[in-house]
């Protein structure tokens, strides 16, 4: 920690948060809010003397609540930057006739209460994110009664409390009494594998070794304290690690396998009597523990949304932040440019965060060294000739790429390359035809569908799919084997937002009996906002449909994200009866009735082409 | 439109169907793809491999674009999200423009998930193949802009992940930014007494 805070190429940014990111890999412009910390971190000396006047006590959230901090505080004796800072949501000073002590007191004039926060714009090539995890909170088991009994604790108050550091300057004491126990449980799998739903089904992978490893410090600093632990399986899979479990057990601890049912307090002692199915024995037990720790599993980042929608990351079905590739490029986001690394990604203990950090830092490093990355040619480009000026393109653009037309002047908007992300709601949302996708342009779109369409087109299902979300739900499937029938014939585009109101009607017009677009769900569109413009087109559409007869359900739109492979089989399964029930006299309805719109389409167009001519 | 159809009059195009092993063939009978994509227009070779991605794969495609002057390539095999790099790399190779390659994909989202229906999945691939062609027909050359990086790296999250990108970063001489919610660095391993394997001091 001390390290990085004072390495002449690193600018610590503490207290600060990531406000706004626009630009492009290897361009990224970045806006940082310094929160205001009312204390200058480069004059404070920590001589604590603020502190030691500040008249306001609250708990303090490092130490879990077992002992409290001032409103002005060092958050512990290691911290990086080493200086106080002021809570100003329980600090009296902000009215300095109240209070305004600390001030008063602190000789390096270093408290200033009217700080405020600060904005700083930085560019950067690369960026990582490590934002962490949060760790479950296991009130919803109320049978393990961690509301209710002082002496049911979590595995991170366990740390504070067996901490040098800590509360109880590591002496380790139940709170009820204060005592040292001689006797402790811990309950494995709290919140993790968990299939009632009230916890995660997924597997932790840290806490077991987390109570095994707090086992050997029990045994360590207690000789002789009985320790169980309950669990359902012990995953001791890393370098070390089963060495460190056969220590563990060889220390006298007891494994017994069985989550416990109940957990009730003895109240004459403040003891937890835990009634649990050994299943090794197929017994039915009862334990008396003087104190007991709930192995509580690790969660995604409650306030993980913001930092998902400014780097535009999707997450998988556990709610971890998705990789590019999961074997092959497993610190790489799906946006290029940007990195992941630690328990943002997947629970995971110190040494696999640091590994993985390692990767990330290497992978950016070879963006950093190269000095010049390329950019794929799937950029938007306009023939000012067949604009009329009407600005829907620079108002769809979710980067603010195109500059609007001027209508007076007849000037055509203008696409800025670098800019351009490629979603292409520009081109499908333009009513002239005026704007063409790189390597996604409408003939190429259209010749796939007529392609599909060429032979027997009554069976096929036409999907289109978005390039980042869905199509790679349809991959997952694959990759997981997950079987569902033949009938999809499935076009890429970049964005769902892409998918122009020309391919549908051309499929149906083609014979398709059902036509589904896919794209992200709302909040993991690659494109920020791009996937809001497929809905209102969609409705446009279905609108469309249901006014010239075709029934409008043979149109279908589906979110599907990358790791959905499940629902992507499941959308597949369901809309095979779908297109099994499409008639063939509905079809060859459909045929008719776009055929004939089109051709009052063209003749509207060359009517007014005419109109043109003359005037 | 912006792009008119402008079919070159001398479309030579290309396809490589893929076995993957027996991930593709175990399921798809790719000889009756190949066979078919031989009767698709302005499809010159057809060449069926064990594993296209392969070197030995690789090579045919660039024997393949300098014997028959293709300047088409379809690759039927995996996601385009695993080897379209591959194979753009393998075409710009051979000299062609890697955009006027084109990859149909018949694992992930064919003989994986029909493995029960074999017929079935040999018709879709053959479907696939034939909309793919047609997709490579209109593509067209692109040239790739190229842009500079600003030597300086951003990481979000001062927990352990963020101190050791940030310092691997900064030791190789880049400037970094690390930006913290906290006041303090150290994230969640700050509040740990020791960590395992090693029983050592978490700071």
């Amino acid at each position: 920690m001390m390290d990085v805070g004072r390495h002449p190429k690193v600018e610590l940014m503490t207290f600060s948060e990531v406000e706004s990111i626009t630009g492009f890999v290897g361009n990224f412009n970045v806006r940082v809010r310094q929160k205001a910390r009312y204390v200058d971190a480069s004059e404070c000396t920590i001589c604590a003397e603020c502190a030691e006047v500040c008249p306001v006590a609250i708990p303090d959230a490092y130490q879990q609540g077992f002992s409290s901090r001032k409103a002005i505080y060092l958050p512990f004796p290691q911290a990086v930057p080493s200086a106080y800072v002021l809570d100003m949501e329980n600090c009296l000073g902000n009215n300095p006739i109240a209070c305004g002590k600390c001030a008063e007191v602190c000789e390096k004039k270093c408290i200033d209460y009217d700080d405020q926060d600060k904005f700083v714009d930085l560019e950067v090539g690369v960026i990582i994110a490590a934002t962490g995890m949060d760790v479950y909170d296991p009130t919803a088991y109320d049978e393990y009664g961690y509301t209710r009994y002082e002496n049911v604790i979590t595995s991170m108050e366990f740390e504070r409390l067996i901490c040098a550091g800590g509360p109880t300057d590591g002496h380790f004491i139940r709170p009820s009494d204060r005592k040292a126990p001689q006797s402790i449980g811990f309950i494995q799998c709290v919140g993790s594998r968990s299939r009632d739903g009230r916890g995660n089904p997924y597997c932790s992978n840290i806490c077991c070794m987390n109570t095994v490893k707090d086992t050997l410090l029990l045994c360590d600093h207690y000789p002789g304290i009985a320790t169980k632990v309950f669990y359902m399986d012990i995953r001791a899979f890393g370098k070390g690690f089963e060495d460190l479990y056969m220590r563990s057990r060889e220390e006298g601890v007891r494994y017994i396998r069985g989550i416990p049912g109940t957990v009730v307090e003895n109240p004459e002692n403040g003891n937890l009597v835990l009634t649990v199915e050994n299943t090794t024995t197929g017994q039915l037990e009862e334990h008396e523990l003087e104190m007991l720790v709930l192995s509580q599993g690790v969660i995604p980042r409650r306030d993980g949304d913001q930092i998902k929608h400014l780097l535009t990351l999707s997450t998988t079905s556990d709610g971890f932040i998705m990789e590019s590739h999961p074997k092959l490029k497993p610190v790489d986001a799906p946006t290029k440019g940007v990195f992941i690394a630690g328990c943002m990604e997947s629970p995971k203990d110190v040494k696999d965060s640091v590994t993985q950090a390692g990767a990330a830092a290497a992978r950016a490093s070879i963006l950093l060294n190269a000095g010049k990355t390329r950019i794929e040619a799937i950029t938007s480009q306009i023939n000012s000739e067949l604009c009329n000026f009407c600005g829907i393109c620079a108002k769809v653009c979710p980067y603010n790429a195109i500059l609007a037309p001027d209508r007076k002047a007849k000037k055509a908007p203008i696409i800025i390359q670098a800019a351009c992300a490629g979603c292409g709601a520009c081109a499908a949302e333009c009513p002239q035809d005026a704007i063409g996708m790189r390597h996604f342009t409408n003939d190429q779109i259209m010749a796939q569908v007529d392609a599909i369409l060429a032979v027997e087109p009554q069976k096929h299902l036409v999907t289109f799919a978005c390039n980042w979300c869905s199509y790679a739900g349809g991959d997952n499937a694959g990759t997981a084997r997950l079987q569902y029938p033949t009938s999809c014939r499935l076009i890429r585009t970049m964005c769902s937002g892409r998918v122009d109101e020309k391919f549908i009607m051309r499929a149906f017009r083609m014979g398709a009996p059902m036509v589904l677009v896919s794209g992200c769900h709302f909040a993991d569109c690659h494109y920020i906002s791009a996937v809001r413009w497929t809905q209102k087109r969609m409705d446009r559409i279905w609108s469309k449909l249901d006014r010239l007869g075709i029934r409008d359900d043979r149109l279908r739109l589906e979110w599907i994200s990358a790791a959905e492979g499940q629902k992507f089989a499941k959308v597949m399964r369901e809309l095979e009866d779908k297109v099994k029930s499409v008639t063939k006299e509905e079809i060859e309805f459909t045929m008719k009735v776009l055929a004939e719109e089109e051709a009052k389409a063209q003749e509207k167009k060359a009517k007014r082409q005419l109109e043109v001519t003359v005037l | 439109m912006a792009e008119e159809l402008q079919k070159p009059s001398d479309l030579r195009i290309g396809v490589f169907v893929c076995e993957c092993g027996l991930n593709i063939a175990g399921t798809i009978d790719c000889a009756a793809v190949s066979k078919y994509a031989e009767t698709l227009d302005d499809v010159v070779a057809v060449v069926q491999n064990k594993y296209t991605c392969a070197d030995p794969g690789q090579n045919e495609i660039k024997k393949a674009i300098a014997a028959h002057k293709l300047n088409r390539v379809v690759v039927a095999s995996c996601t385009p999200k695993i080897h379209e790099p591959t194979f753009r790399q393998c075409v710009a190779d051979a000299g062609l423009n890697p955009y006027l390659f084109e990859m149909v994909n018949i694992r992930e989202q064919c003989s994986w998930v029909h493995q029960n229906e074999k017929e079935l999945a040999t018709e879709k691939a053959k479907d696939l193949v034939r909309s793919g062609v047609a997709r490579a027909r209109v593509l067209e050359p692109q040239t790739e802009a190229e842009v500079p990086v600003t030597k300086a790296a951003l990481v979000i999250g001062g927990g352990v992940a963020g101190i050791q990108a940030a310092l691997d970063l900064a030791d190789g001489g880049h400037q970094v930014y690390l930006v913290e919610k906290e006041p303090t660095i150290g994230g969640i391993m700050a509040a740990l007494d020791k960590t395992y394997p090693t029983m050592d001091c978490s700071i």
